[in-house]
């Protein structure tokens, strides 16, 4: 069973690429990270599975089942703490999918909610203005929005930046927990400890693919070397790629 | 002494009973209408749109003369046009909502203004720009009041994708496809509520009783559904006591109106509970932990 297939894929701003030529495919169930330099792709490439970016080149396979089951956590999601909304009604919102525009929260709703968040550690702030909360907090409450989306596939770009230890260590127990029941989740990671200890399976990419395998084998130093070494070489005056079939 | 001034004036003449009808059913839509303009950071863009509506007012003028029908369905065309081109160009090129506005906005005034004068006088021309509460007939009075009950009854409908759709619309694209729709029918809500607001405020100030009341509410409350509550209060507030003030004074009614409003916003500015001055600045009272 695949949940993700990429077939050949390029994605390109301007036409100059960020992912070149991907090929392969992420299981269903599967714990992968995703790991590269800054400008490697690795947004764009969860950008282009969530819809929002077309691919350049190549083809994306979402399986279908899991298309109306995806949620995606972005690295800057643009949301506005300026407005008046508690931590409660923001994390409700990750019941959409079964309450749609004009469904009640119920008893059995309420209480997932208060599930969610005490499992993220933010009982108590359920009646907080949401722009009252510290950076921790906040991804905390993303989390539990998260939580509640009951994703059969789930995208996280670099969760855990400028997220203090003891709170990426609860969020990532949330991960797994995710992963133990079968999920697939494909995380955007720059710690690479953490990476090592917990993802069996790593991409790294820095804009073609460096290697895709086994955590242990793919971050090993030469690879690493030769990811640092591909970043962001920008060439105004590249020539067309003539590996496109 | 407190009856003369205050029920008086509404007892004794139909067309201040009128007016306050009028009013009231304006304060009770725009409201909730202004606290989305203000929470999606648009509420110049209402402005813009309000003046965007005199073009097609001012035709309809020019084919039946001062007609409600004609002015109102002129005004609500261009308005329609206007809003539903700004939110698609805002939702699917890189130009922001106000960018292509502002300039929009000179023109539509500058033409709306040579088309009136093409053929009115300028009795006219101020009643287009400044409104006529006072003489608010029937079938207007109609007008304003099915506008306000469509405007209650569409926000209610959008309330929710609406609210979300502020807060975070990258989340709600990945959930559901309603963005767009609360978008879009805010926007034509939004054109409804400014050409009734055409009719009684005029088209300088019709944003008045939006804008104002909102600004007052964010200054009380950090509670979206409180915020509508405040406004809608603080905007009706604002209409009685404007009609009585421009009745005593002799004021020019829609003016009177909004400045009362804006009374109303600039105390809040010094006291609100949630934000205004004194609030903000002065030290407070915190708890252990």
């Amino acid at each position: 069973m695949t949940a993700l297939r990429f077939r050949d894929l390029t994605l390109a701003y301007d036409g100059h690429p960020v992912v070149h030529h991907l090929d392969g495919a992420v299981a269903r169930g599967a714990l992968l990270a995703v790991v590269g330099p800054n400008g490697a792709g690795k947004s764009s490439l969860l950008k282009a599975i969530v819809g929002q970016l077309t691919p350049a080149g190549g083809a994306l396979e979402v399986d279908p089942a899991l298309r109306r089951r995806l949620a995606y956590l972005p690295q800057a999601a643009e949301v506005d703490l300026s407005f008046p909304l508690s931590v409660y009604d923001f994390v409700a919102m990750g019941l959409w999918r079964e309450l749609g525009p004009f469904r009640g929260v119920g008893r059995e709703a309420a209480a997932r909610i208060a599930a969610a968040l005490a499992a993220v550690g933010l009982d108590g702030f359920e009646a907080r203005p949401i722009g009252a909360l510290s950076g921790g907090q906040r991804q905390r409450m993303f989390f539990a929005r998260l939580a509640l989306q009951k994703a059969e596939l789930i995208l996280l770009d670099e969760p855990f930046n400028a997220i203090d230890e003891p709170t990426k260590l609860d969020l990532f127990a949330l991960v797994e927990r995710w992963h133990g029941e079968g999920r697939t989740v494909v995380a955007v990671l720059h710690d690479l400890a953490l990476v090592r200890a917990r993802f069996p399976q790593t991409l790294l990419l820095a804009r073609d693919v460096v290697a895709w395998g086994p955590t242990a084998t793919v971050l090993s130093p030469v690879n690493l070397a030769r990811a640092a070494g591909m970043v962001e070489a920008f060439d105004p005056a590249a020539d067309l790629c003539a590996s496109a079939a | 002494m407190l009856f003369d001034l205050v029920i008086a004036p509404f007892a004794d003449f139909g067309f201040m009973r009128r007016a306050l009808v009028g009013a009231v059913a304006l304060a009770l839509s725009g409201a909730p209408i202004g606290v989305f303009l203000l929470l999606r950071r648009m509420s110049l863009m209402g402005d813009a749109m309000a003046h965007a509506i005199l073009p097609g007012a001012a035709l309809g003028y020019l084919v039946a003369g001062l007609s409600l029908g004609a002015m109102t369905l002129g005004g609500l065309l261009a308005g329609l046009v206007v809003v539903v081109l700004a939110g698609l160009v805002a939702r699917w090129t890189t130009l922001r909502e106000d960018a292509s506005l502002a300039a929009f906005y000179l023109l539509s005034l500058a033409l709306g203004v040579v088309l009136m004068s093409a053929r009115g006088s300028s009795v006219d021309l101020m009643r287009v720009l400044f409104g006529s509460v006072l003489a608010l007939d029937d079938a207007t009075l109609l007008l304003l009041a099915s506008v306000s009950s469509l405007t209650l009854l569409g926000l209610a409908l959008l309330y929710r994708p609406l609210a979300l759709e502020t807060v975070d619309p990258g989340f709600l694209a990945t959930v559901s496809r309603a963005g767009p729709i609360a978008h879009i029918g805010f926007l034509m809500l939004l054109a409804l509520n400014l050409v009734a607001g055409f009719h009684a405020l005029g088209t300088l100030l019709s944003v008045g009783l939006m804008i104002l009341p909102a600004a007052t509410a964010r200054l009380w409350t950090r509670d979206v559904t409180a915020m509508i509550g405040v406004a809608m209060a603080s905007g009706v507030a604002a209409s009685v006591i404007g009609l009585l003030i421009s009745y005593a004074q002799g004021w020019p009614t829609g003016p009177a109106i909004v400045l009362t409003a804006g009374v109303f916003y600039v105390l809040s500015l010094g006291f609100g509970r949630a934000g205004g001055l004194t609030r903000s600045r002065a030290p407070r009272r915190h708890l252990r932990a």
